[in-house]
């Protein structure tokens, strides 16, 4: 337990009166996918936000290394990417624009993003704003963001959303070679996933 | 993925990044920088016609109603500073950041002041002339503003990040301002009228001074702070 990158230990989550989660416990390493399944409202994107130390909760703890990650918030926050329910970025800029601020957020790959623009496709969209831009293409956009970063952990919270076939069979390409890489993943889906790697279950 | 290998993008990095996007971000939407300076130069002229153009009265009125339609005017911008990064999740992504968040803060709140108090800065010579302000007073009246705004951007950041995940939080959030914006008011106004009246004023612009210097050193904490608990 204790050499695993990224663990968890009796996790207990309550949002008002409803208990979401308790007694959770993970350990995840390099190479390996945690996928979080359940239903809608079953606590997916909770236990993301518990990872991403956006909630506290009522027990537990969350281990980076082994050392609780409430007391190394701004290091692990170094080592994560999170690509959540909504965006994150701005309608009013256009992609580049979005991704030079993401530049000040979190370390960056060396990787040409001229690369990333081609591989998902969105090379061409680089000069508008996002608003004018479909809620697919807009998640392709979130995904370079997730490419450009230069970290271990990728939080991915129903990363196919909105995303066509093509789009899809990319996520999975993607998601294989960081855990190929050695990345950690953690990722939440309501549909089945098929990814070739070490893959951790928890049911919500 | 060695992580020693990695390299952290600079402290200040952040803060002039997050900056310099809410200034391109409000160069594209320059409606929701103009309303709170055009409150701003409404009340001040509405208010000699509704009084009369006795020069007196006015002359004594001036400052403070500059100075009441500069606070407010600031307080009507202020529901916005997070709201948009609420909305579409950017905050999130701020929090998740590497980046120190009082700093990040202190940057959002750089841009609001740069958006929203120094346009009334520079143009309340402009409205002073209706007050028959006489040019040196108008001068303290632009140096009581331009600390007056600082505070009052620093002040309401707070208030901004506690209400930012309610709908409708202006309300509250002008009454969780309000106390600590006070004094602020009472230096700014009675400093201007006491150069009107050819007195001793540097006491309140020192008091407005170190009002703004205690907000600039503790107020990016507590705005980090609010933001962190109303994310939960």
């Amino acid at each position: 337990m204790l050499t695993a990158k990224l663990s968890a230990i009796d996790l207990t989550l309550l949002r008002g009166e409803r208990c979401l989660f308790e007694g959770l416990e993970f350990a995840l390493n390099h190479g390996e996918l945690l996928l979080l399944q359940g239903a809608n409202g079953s606590g997916k994107t909770s236990l993301m936000r518990v990872i991403a130390g956006m909630l506290s909760l009522e027990s537990g703890e969350i281990l980076w290394d082994g050392e609780p990650v409430s007391r190394q918030r701004q290091s692990f926050h170094g080592a994560l990417v999170w690509l959540a329910h909504q965006s994150g970025l701005k309608d009013d800029l256009t992609l580049v624009e979005n991704l030079r601020f993401e530049r000040a957020l979190r370390p960056q790959s060396s990787v040409e993003p001229e690369q990333v623009f081609v591989r998902l496709g969105i090379a061409r969209l680089k000069a508008l704003p996002l608003r004018s831009l479909s809620a697919g293409q807009q998640r392709r956009v979130a995904l370079a963001r997730i490419l450009l970063a230069d970290v271990p952990l990728w939080l991915l919270d129903e990363p196919f959303t909105n995303l066509d076939r093509d789009g899809r069979r990319l996520v999975t390409q993607l998601v294989e070679e960081h855990l190929a890489d050695g990345g950690l993943c953690v990722l939440a889906a309501h549909q089945d996933v098929e990814i070739s790697a070490t893959v951790k279950r928890i049911n919500l | 993925m060695n992580d020693s290998a990695r390299t952290q993008p600079g402290i200040f990095y952040g803060l002039v990044a997050i900056t310099r996007r809410d200034l391109l971000l409000a160069w594209k939407r320059p409606g929701d920088v103009l309303n709170p300076l055009f409150f701003f130069a409404m009340v001040c002229t509405l208010f000699p016609l509704a009084v009369g153009p006795s020069a007196e009265q006015l002359t004594f009125s001036g400052p403070g109603v500059l100075w009441v339609a500069a606070l407010l005017a600031t307080l009507l911008s202020l529901n916005s500073m997070f709201m948009g990064d609420h909305e579409d999740g950017s905050l999130d992504q701020v929090l998740v950041s590497s980046q120190p968040l009082p700093l990040l803060a202190l940057g959002k709140t750089l841009a609001h002041w740069i958006t929203s108090g120094l346009p009334l800065v520079l143009i309340s010579p402009l409205l002073a002339m209706t007050y028959h302000m006489p040019a040196d007073v108008v001068g303290v009246l632009m140096l009581t503003l331009l600390l007056g705004t600082i505070c009052l951007s620093l002040l309401g950041s707070i208030g901004a990040a506690l209400t930012v995940g309610l709908h409708r939080g202006t309300a509250l959030l002008s009454l969780l301002i309000l106390p600590l914006a006070m004094p602020v008011l009472l230096l700014g106004a009675n400093t201007v009228s006491l150069a009107a009246d050819n007195e001793m004023y540097s006491t309140g612009m020192w008091a407005l001074g170190a009002y703004a210097v205690a907000a600039l050193s503790l107020a990016p904490y507590a705005t980090a702070a609010a933001l962190r608990i109303s994310n939960e």
